[in-house]
């Protein structure tokens, strides 16, 4: 997942689909995120090249829609509703996944684990 | 090698005995092995009374070389350049004098201008004399093998100077009755500060040259490795050794070869562990070369392999010496302070005591050093430190600490750690011993990778030059105003 300016950035990724649910007035999603481009990349503990600047899943609350949708702590957000996420501020990030008259997100996420089981499938056949 | 042994014992017993007794006077082919040979030998030593030893018989001869050669030199040199500089002082003045002697009626006139350039001369030549007083009438601060390049240069061109000097004066003035006394006297100021030009020349080929730092010279000496490094300039080799061991007499450590027994009894006990016995008998010399070649070999491969504990005992015995000294110098630090609250200063309004009781300082170093005597001398014993020091050197620096108000501690610091040369008596100086060994020629100058040593007579120091790099160095401009800051982010939120 590392990436170079300036190249295409390529990934296996997972589409995942949440629905948002309500909690009071607002709608929540279910986990926390962290990172971007006007953020500090080398504290982020998940990714594995400390100078990504994408967003990242820091939190992940049990029960609650992003984990039945599939998402795991450490995913890397990739696409918002076909809205970029590699290259985005913390808060456009926020804005993008809570708009408040969307109730369904679709995301690309990509996760180590996907490139590997992608390769270990390919080596089978 | 039961052979050679008995024909070493037999030399030494005839040595010591004047009677020569007939069963040692012949190699016997077949050895007859006297078994008490260990109690009847005596081992030679060094020096007996009557006899000198090699060491002696160096010391002496460079001692009479030294006194006679420096001496011959040094009144050489010094009736040398005492001639050049009369000759060169009172050139200006003859060539002043000469003319009023000669021709004194067909001389014009000086006039004004004329008698305001003697002015000139005189005060010229008095700054060249006070100028070479400062420079070259200096006392020597060392002898060194070879003649000093630039000097004997310097000496040549002043000669060679004056002498086209005199070529000119004699064929075009001195033939021909020059009447043009001005012209004269400003051939004559010409040749002062042509003379102020060649000092000005002198200063910098003597003194200026090598102040800019060039090599930086590696200093060790061979005994115990201690190490200096001092930065020089463009010198020669002899000139280097000069100033390499000025400064050795104050930076390194006095040389102590009591603190060098240990490491030579290590050694001897590894050479003593192997012996290698030749079963085969005498062979050739082919076979013996190869004999020893695999003896040796053999005695490495088997020093190598034998499980050697002297490791052990170094560090046992280092750890004990350290604890030995740590324990003596304690009971030192107490022993003086203790000697030291016994006497104070005696203060002004007590002038009215006795005088048996007030005492001057010896007298005071005296009554205070036998409480301190045995302590002092059980340290200096451990440390190995106890020839450097006499009784009399100890009390002396005892009163001398008394009478500039020092404390104890200070007083102590001298025998705590041992000092640079100068700190000890003359008589470990060696200041007329020192021999410099170099495969270039000492009057060449220093290159990058010289290598060469001094030596003195029980040890010699090891020195290699390497040139200063070269340093290249850029410039960064910073505007104060771009000292700008930001904090660090990392928030979280949840979504």
């Amino acid at each position: 997942m590392s990436f170079i300016p300036g190249q295409p950035v390529s990934a296996v990724v997972q589409r995942i689909e949440i629905h948002k649910l309500y909690e009071g007035d607002n709608l929540i999603l279910g986990f926390s995120i962290g990172g971007g481009i006007d953020q500090d990349p080398t504290q982020n503990p998940f990714s594995e090249d400390k100078t990504d600047k994408g967003i990242y899943v820091t939190r992940v609350s049990k029960g609650g829609p992003a984990e039945v949708a599939g998402l795991r702590l450490g995913d890397k957000i990739m696409q918002v509703n076909g809205w970029d996420m590699t290259m985005v501020t913390h808060d456009q990030a926020r804005k993008k996944l809570t708009k408040k008259n969307e109730d369904v997100v679709r995301l690309l996420v990509t996760r180590k684990s996907l490139e590997e089981t992608v390769r270990q499938s390919m080596m089978q056949h | 090698m039961a052979e050679p042994v008995q024909a070493e014992i037999s030399m030494e017993e005839l040595a010591l005995n004047s009677e020569p007794s007939e069963q040692h006077s012949s190699l016997p082919a077949q050895p007859r092995q006297d078994d008490n040979w260990g109690e009847t030998t005596t081992a030679v030593t060094g020096t007996s009374e009557h006899s000198l030893s090699q060491e002696d018989i160096v010391r002496i001869s460079k001692d009479l070389d030294d006194s006679v050669g420096l001496d011959c030199k040094r009144y050489l040199n010094v009736a040398l350049s005492v001639i050049l500089g009369l000759v060169v002082f009172l050139t200006p003045l003859a060539f002043l004098i000469l003319p009023h002697l000669l021709w004194p009626d067909r001389l014009r006139a000086c006039g004004t201008a004329c008698e305001g350039l003697y002015i000139s001369v005189a005060f010229k030549l008095l700054i060249l004399l006070l100028a070479v007083w400062a420079l070259f009438f200096r006392p020597p601060r060392a002898g060194l093998p070879r003649i000093f390049v630039f000097r004997a240069l310097l000496a040549t061109l002043v000669l060679l100077f004056v002498l086209s000097y005199w070529l000119f004066y004699g064929v075009r003035i001195l033939d021909s009755q020059d009447e043009d006394y001005q012209g004269i006297v400003q051939y004559a100021v010409s040749l002062v500060d042509a003379l102020l030009f060649i000092h000005y020349l002198a200063i910098v080929l003597l003194e200026l040259r090598q102040l800019q730092p060039f090599f930086s010279l590696c200093v060790t000496r061979s005994t115990d490795g201690a190490t200096q490094h001092y930065n020089l300039g463009q010198l020669s080799i002899q000139r280097a050794a000069v100033v390499i061991l000025e400064n050795y007499y104050k930076d390194f450590p006095v040389h102590n070869p009591a603190m060098l027994t240990a490491s030579k009894s290590r050694a001897a006990k590894h050479l003593a562990g192997l012996k290698v016995y030749n079963v085969d008998g005498p062979g050739g010399n082919n076979a013996a070369a190869g004999i020893a070649q695999s003896q040796s070999r053999a005695m490495i491969a088997a020093a190598a392999r034998r499980r050697d504990s002297s490791h052990n005992d170094l560090y046992y015995e280092e750890a004990e010496h350290e604890r030995r000294v740590r324990k003596r110098k304690a009971r030192l630090v107490v022993a003086v302070e203790e000697a030291f609250t016994h006497i104070r200063r005696m203060q002004e309004e007590e002038k009215k005591k006795a005088p048996g009781d007030v005492m001057d300082p010896r007298e005071a170093a005296q009554a205070i050093f036998p409480s301190m005597a045995r302590a002092l001398q059980k340290y200096l014993r451990t440390t190995r430190q106890q020839h450097l020091h006499s009784m009399e050197s100890i009390q002396q620096h005892l009163a001398f600490c008394i009478t500039n108000n020092m404390t104890p501690k200070a007083f102590l610091e001298s025998y705590l750690t041992t000092g640079p040369t100068l700190q000890y008596g003359k008589d470990r100086w060696l200041a007329r011993q020192w021999t410099l060994i170099s495969e270039a020629s000492v009057t060449s100058g220093l290159k990058d990778g010289t290598i060469f040593l001094l030596k003195c007579i029980d040890f010699s120091l090891v020195v290699t030059t390497k040139k200063i790099p070269y340093i290249k160095l850029d410039e960064e401009f910073i505007d104060p105003k771009s000292h700008k800051f930001v904090l660090r982010l990392q928030s979280e939120t949840s979504v």
